[in-house]
């Protein structure tokens, strides 16, 4: 079967959950990462824990990937929902496989090229009705030449701890979806690209990367509570942190579990909590604490939709105004947000040393469509990262926890220092920990506080920006919004527009003087994000002389590349 | 370090007299006559008795006038918010089970605001010991109802007296599963800090419910409406009987009376060794390496 070789092809994969969706979307991954090319994915799932549609979409190229992409190029129908769920975004030119004879008859619009698979038929054919996806899988790797030797093999191990007849019978209903496609005539252009080499990758979920991180960080300790969609953060911990000698435990809820984690920093030890929205709320209390008695702590928060209890499933960028001033009094904290997978390796590290060098809260901010998310990045070498640990007391003349000093950094001493002895306390404190509550200590030591963060933005690589000279437009972005506006850029490019990006990953304190010089070298500035209020324009406009136009959704899906192109043309026009 | 030193309260051991155990440097900080005093005495006895070095010592509170307490200790401490002692200690703990860990704070601490904590802490058992100072009323707050007190006592906030029944410390640590659980009146030192010894050495969850007299808020529960309530357990008290435990503090709760000593005490593996037995399971350490993990997430 021959086609035009599409480098960059989106396919999507929708049924019923359960019906083995969300594994053909995985088998798909790996194989293509496997074979050498880019993977970026996309999943929904639905909130209920049986049945409801689920939905994984693959992007794979052979070039790099920053989004998920517009929208498909070929559409797996498992079922008439899946069908009647994406049959609006069926154009011209897009694909569909589907289940014949299955639940439903597709209209098939103009210019849609149509493939019937009997999936169902099929697979109980073979007495193997739950292969059902494996029938599905081989038909799409026929018609979009996707390397059945990578697929086979990534089956084959994924399928071995359940014996040699499951591995079998995966492998046949396989062949019988490749036949049975081969026998189709193919109609559309579209196949995958042959990868340019093949390299030395790793495929992570968000989430996963982020456990990763904290791994290679030096974690010790780790403490969370269940919440969607940040549980993977944990579920990936509590499998690969004992083997390297830490501590887990699941607490009764998000405020013992941050309670946990700043009892083991002030026991000495590297902890982090992991949670979403409605946990982080739990825990505001907790980090106004961990900024008062100076305990280092990492929290990750993988944003879902909100307010309350929100759409848990689906994507938002909307703890922003949360993560920076979440707590009673003047309380502060460094907040980071991760871009992509290799940012929730990196960052999390990044997030470590800055907690373990200015004693305070760090907040690393993902988000939804992110924890999912499955990429390749390199194969991460862990002993390039510089790791960073405390600055504990020298034993040095008298102790004094809190000392007054240039940088508001004080050592800090481990229980059981001979001559270390301290109190860490909510309460305003002397330089001995002992409560005072006199206005000069209060200011000196606030001062002293939030003196130490002013160091951050040095430590933390400078803002990317995207382009060069002057700009029409600058388009500022924060977490996984930035792939999207990258991508746009390039479009735009293309068709002769003079644009810029700009992606801050620390987003508070805010790197002011790095946006003003941005700022200065566009004419206009847009702010696209994923919250009603815009939250970060809220910020830039409060902190900086820019006045960047919000441009805001919130309908629990990313941005797509598209969308920016759309705007940036409106806002130019 | 080892990620899991060996568990232990009382390895470093220090000949040090009580009031060595007494930090000065704190001025007093409760009301004349308050029971708290009590519990200070009878816990540096215990200290002193034990010998644990105070370097590796941890006394850590939630909030209330009791939570205060660790102020008045030689120890690393922590003093942290309302009702998180618990988790807190925890925290502390489960980082370094080489570290003795005592938690003290009130009944409104660790029963009302905290005590979605106290089961996990019980069913968990954190080696750890956790003194409730409990005078059935909220004093820093001036005279506020608590979790524990009597229906008819009248506060600030229950002017025409109680309307709701008071819970049991006691009865409900035995309920979740506190491997160690005693009862004294804090003006009996010398009860008092044979309990907290003894629940110190314990390896597990040690509960102590410490009834503290309030002179300021409380004018119902006095020292002395406490010390003549009191009975001593039956000298032929079976300590590892549970259902024993519970009928004997109902007994006395039917006849108006308190019940005082070592109620119950069983053995049972605590979290961080059984812990440390999973990370020897899976053959973990500090060295284990990190691409071993990385690997599995090749395609």
């Amino acid at each position: 079967m021959q086609g035009i070789t599409k480098n960059d092809l989106i396919i999507r994969i929708g049924g019923e959950g359960g019906e083995g969706v969300i594994s053909v979307g995985d088998f798909i991954t790996q194989a293509c990462a496997r074979a050498g090319l880019d993977v970026y994915t996309f999943k929904t799932f639905p909130a209920e824990i049986k049945g409801g549609y689920a939905m994984y979409q693959v992007r794979t190229s052979t070039e790099h990937l920053y989004n998920q992409g517009d929208t498909f190029d070929v559409l797996c129908a498992f079922n008439g929902d899946a069908y009647d769920k994406n049959r609006a975004f069926l154009k011209p030119g897009t694909a569909i496989v589907y289940d014949s004879p299955g639940d439903f008859t597709p209209d098939i619009p103009p210019g849609v090229y149509a493939y019937p698979i009997p999936m169902t038929q099929a697979s109980k054919e073979m007495g193997n009705p739950r292969a059902k996806n494996m029938v599905a899988m081989g038909a799409l790797s026929v018609l979009f030449n996707i390397s059945v030797e990578s697929l086979r093999e990534v089956l084959t191990t994924k399928f071995a701890r359940k014996g040699e007849a499951v591995v079998k019978g995966n492998l046949d209903a396989l062949e019988r979806g490749r036949e049975l496609a081969s026998a189709l005539k193919k109609t559309d252009p579209w196949t995958i690209g042959t990868p340019k080499s093949k390299r030395d990758v790793i495929v992570m979920s968000g989430n996963n990367a982020i456990g990763l991180g904290a791994l290679i960080a030096g974690l010790d300790f780790f403490s969370a509570y269940p919440i969607t969609p940040a549980t993977e953060v944990a579920i990936y911990v509590a499998k690969h942190l004992p083997k390297r000698g830490g501590t887990l435990i699941q607490a009764e809820d998000e405020i013992a579990s941050i309670s946990q984690v700043v009892g083991a920093s002030y026991a000495g030890k590297k902890a982090m909590t992991s949670t979403s929205g409605p946990g982080l709320s739990l825990m505001s209390e907790m980090l106004g604490m961990a900024f008062m008695s100076e305990l280092p702590c990492v929290v990750v928060d993988v944003q879902r939709g909100g307010p309350s209890t929100g759409l848990p499933t689906k994507h938002e960028q909307s703890d922003l105004f949360l993560a920076i001033h979440g707590a009673h009094g003047d309380a502060g904290r460094i907040v980071l947000s991760v871009e992509n997978v290799q940012d929730c390796i990196d960052l999390t590290v990044v997030a470590f040393n800055l907690a373990e060098k200015y004693q305070c809260p760090v907040l690393l901010l993902s988000d939804g469509s992110l924890a999912s998310s499955t990429q390749n990045v390199p194969y991460p070498n862990p002993d390039k990262y510089v790791l960073v640990e405390r600055k504990r007391w020298n034993g040095e003349g008298e102790y004094q926890r809190y000392k007054l000093t240039d940088d508001g950094i004080s050592p800090m001493a481990d229980p059981g220092t001979p001559g270390g002895i301290h109190i860490a306390t909510g309460l305003e404190h002397n330089e001995n920990g002992l409560p005072s509550y006199t206005s000069a200590n209060h200011e000196a030591m606030q001062a002293k506080r939030f003196r130490k963060l002013e160091g951050v933005v040095n430590d933390v690589a400078p803002v990317e920006v995207d382009g060069e000279g002057a700009a029409d437009i600058g388009v500022i972005a924060w977490g996984s919004t930035i792939g999207v506006v990258r991508e746009a850029l390039q479009r735009l490019r293309v068709e002769g527009y003079k644009v810029k990006g700009f992606y801050p990953k620390l987003l508070h304190p805010l790197p002011v003087q790095q946006f003003e010089d941005f700022g200065a070298t566009c004419k206009r500035l847009l702010l696209p994000e994923v919250n009603f209020q815009g939250q970060l324009a809220h910020i830039v406009r409060a902190e900086t002389s820019l006045r960047p136009q919000s441009y805001t959704i919130c309908g629990g899906m990313p941005f797509t590349p598209e969308m920016i192109v759309n705007k940036v043309r409106e806002v130019l026009a | 370090m080892n990620a899991h030193p060996q568990p232990q309260t009382h390895l470093h051991r220090v000949e040090l007299k009580s009031k060595d155990y007494k930090n000065e440097t704190t001025p007093s900080f409760w009301c004349a006559g308050c029971g708290h005093y009590g519990v200070l005495t009878g816990l540096l006895r215990s200290l002193s008795e034990i010998g644990v070095d105070p370097n590796y010592l941890v006394s850590v509170s939630g909030i209330g006038c009791s939570s205060r307490l660790p102020y008045f200790i030689n120890s690393y401490k922590m003093h942290t918010l309302h009702g998180r002692a618990g988790p807190v200690a925890t925290g502390i703990h489960l980082a370094r089970s080489d570290l003795a860990v005592v938690v003290s704070g009130g009944d409104g601490d660790g029963f009302s605001i905290g005590g979605g904590h106290m089961p996990h802490l019980a069913r968990k058992n954190i080696n750890m010991t956790y003194i409730l100072m409990d005078n059935h009323v909220y004093g820093l707050t001036k005279g506020q109802c608590s979790p524990t007190s009597r229906q008819v006592m009248k506060t600030t906030t229950t002017p025409y007296g109680g309307l709701e029944e008071p819970l049991d410390p006691v009865l409900y640590m035995l309920t979740y599963g506190a491997t160690y659980v005693g009862q004294a009146f804090a003006g009996n030192v010398k009860l008092a800090s044979q309990l907290i010894k003894d629940g110190m050495e314990h390896k597990g969850f040690a509960f102590i419910n410490l009834l503290s007299q309030c002179p300021s808020f409380n004018d119902i529960d006095t020292a002395q409406t406490f010390k003549e309530a009191c009975d001593q357990l039956d000298p032929g008290h079976d300590v590892s009987d549970l259902r024993a435990a519970m009928n004997a503090v109902n007994a006395a709760k039917q006849a108006g009376r308190i019940i005082t000593g070592l109620l119950y005490k069983t053995e049972r593996p605590t979290l961080d060794q059984r812990m440390a037995e999973l990370v020897e399971r899976v053959g973990g350490s500090k060295d284990y390496d990190l691409r071993k993990i990385i690997d599995l997430a090749r395609p």
